[in-house]
């Protein structure tokens, strides 16, 4: 991988970043829009992690990763602490592959 | 700056920590794929420094690996961070009116530090939360990146461990609490919407049958929060079911027009 690939990738990733820290302060957002933006934000948040506890690559992820996510999320919506959610996330994705689910 | 840190209690930095440690054998995993893949000991490095967003990195790591262009892994690799440019509108009131803090703290946006700014709504807190979660990770996932291509194979399987649940698990421990409307927190993340007052309890009706046992009716955010969590799960749909369609990162992109469904603010909010 060229070095100008790498510089590439990094330069227009951080032209993203910069953006909305820059240009908002620029523009006098409106506060519906500023609503909408921190809906969006939500929103992709949310489609990242569903998209990543039920896919991989283009196809599905097997039933080992979104089971340990729904753990997650039931303990979650139970008001667990974060630890025991992430920790217990993945020891339960572990233990089916142990035990050969996909 | 570190009078920053003071205004962050345990339990945060207790969880920034995790995240950081959960993060760190991704990092590694990340070094030692690239080094058992047969790229030299900078490009990892290098790239985790510079472009400083996993999802990425795997992805333009992996189309040089299959053997397509560097072009094209430049273009996977944008085309997944593009998400970062809302999220930079949406979190930019963290990094203040300072060019350097603006500078430096933009690389820092990532999508953990700004499910930790989500999660609150105290504009120190905020500020305090992004810096704490933002060097953490950067330190640790550069850190893990290097350890892990000096280490080499052997620590390529992070699936074993489970850790691939880790990522989606950590998003919705920060999230989803926002959405249910029970927590303080909440009325702080629905921001000016949520100070305005409450009239949009009529338009928040559609099929929520379930949020009959939430029982909190006299909280202001639930409106929105009703919009707000259909708005996500039509996101999350159309982003599953376009991902079989679409190159990686597009997807996620479509899931923005689940917002449409939340475009109303809760109630005449302009006056915030």
């Amino acid at each position: 991988m060229p070095l100008v690939a790498i510089l590439a990738l990094a330069a227009g990733t951080y032209a993203f970043r910069l953006a909305g820290p820059v240009l908002r302060h620029r523009l006098h957002l409106p506060t519906r829009l500023r609503h909408l933006l921190s809906v969006a934000a939500t929103v992709l948040l949310i489609a990242l992690a569903a998209t990543s506890a039920l896919t991989e690559g283009q196809g599905f992820a097997g039933w080992a990763r979104p089971a340990g996510v729904l753990v997650a999320a039931i303990l979650t919506l139970r008001k667990a602490p974060f630890p025991l959610i992430v920790v217990l996330a993945a020891a339960t994705t572990a233990v089916l592959r142990l035990l050969g689910v996909p | 700056m570190y009078s920053l840190w003071r205004t962050l209690d345990r339990g945060t930095l207790r969880d920034i920590a995790l995240v950081c440690l959960a993060d760190a054998v991704v990092g590694a995993a990340f070094g030692a794929i690239a080094m058992s893949g047969g790229l030299p000991l900078w490009v990892p490095v290098v790239m985790s420094l510079l472009v400083f967003a996993g999802g990425a990195q795997f992805a333009a790591v992996g189309v040089v690996l299959s053997g397509g262009a560097p072009a094209a892994a430049v273009a996977a690799g944008l085309v997944l961070n593009a998400r970062l440019l809302p999220f930079g509108f949406a979190i930019g009131d963290v990094l203040g009116g300072r060019w350097r803090t603006r500078l430096a703290g933009a690389h820092l946006t990532t999508d953990e530090s700004v499910a930790f700014v989500l999660r609150d709504g105290d504009p120190r807190r905020r500020r305090a939360v992004f810096w704490a979660s933002g060097l953490g990770l950067f330190l640790s996932w550069n850190v893990a990146v290097v350890l892990g291509a000096m280490a080499g194979r052997g620590i390529g399987d992070t699936a074993a461990l489970g850790l691939d649940a880790a990522f989606p698990a950590v998003l919705l421990a920060l999230v989803l609490p926002s959405l249910t409307g029970t927590s303080t927190e909440n009325a702080g993340h629905s921001g000016h919407a949520g100070k305005a007052g409450d009239t949009g309890k009529a338009g928040d009706t559609g099929k929520v049958g379930d949020s009959g046992k939430t029982g909190d009716f006299t909280n202001t955010g639930n409106a929105g929060n009703g919009a707000l969590r259909r708005a996500c799960v039509l996101g999350a749909v159309v982003a599953v079911a376009a991902t079989p369609l679409l190159p990686a990162g597009l997807p996620v992109l479509l899931a923005l027009t689940g917002v449409a469904l939340a475009a109303r603010p809760p109630a005449d909010a302009e006056v915030s």
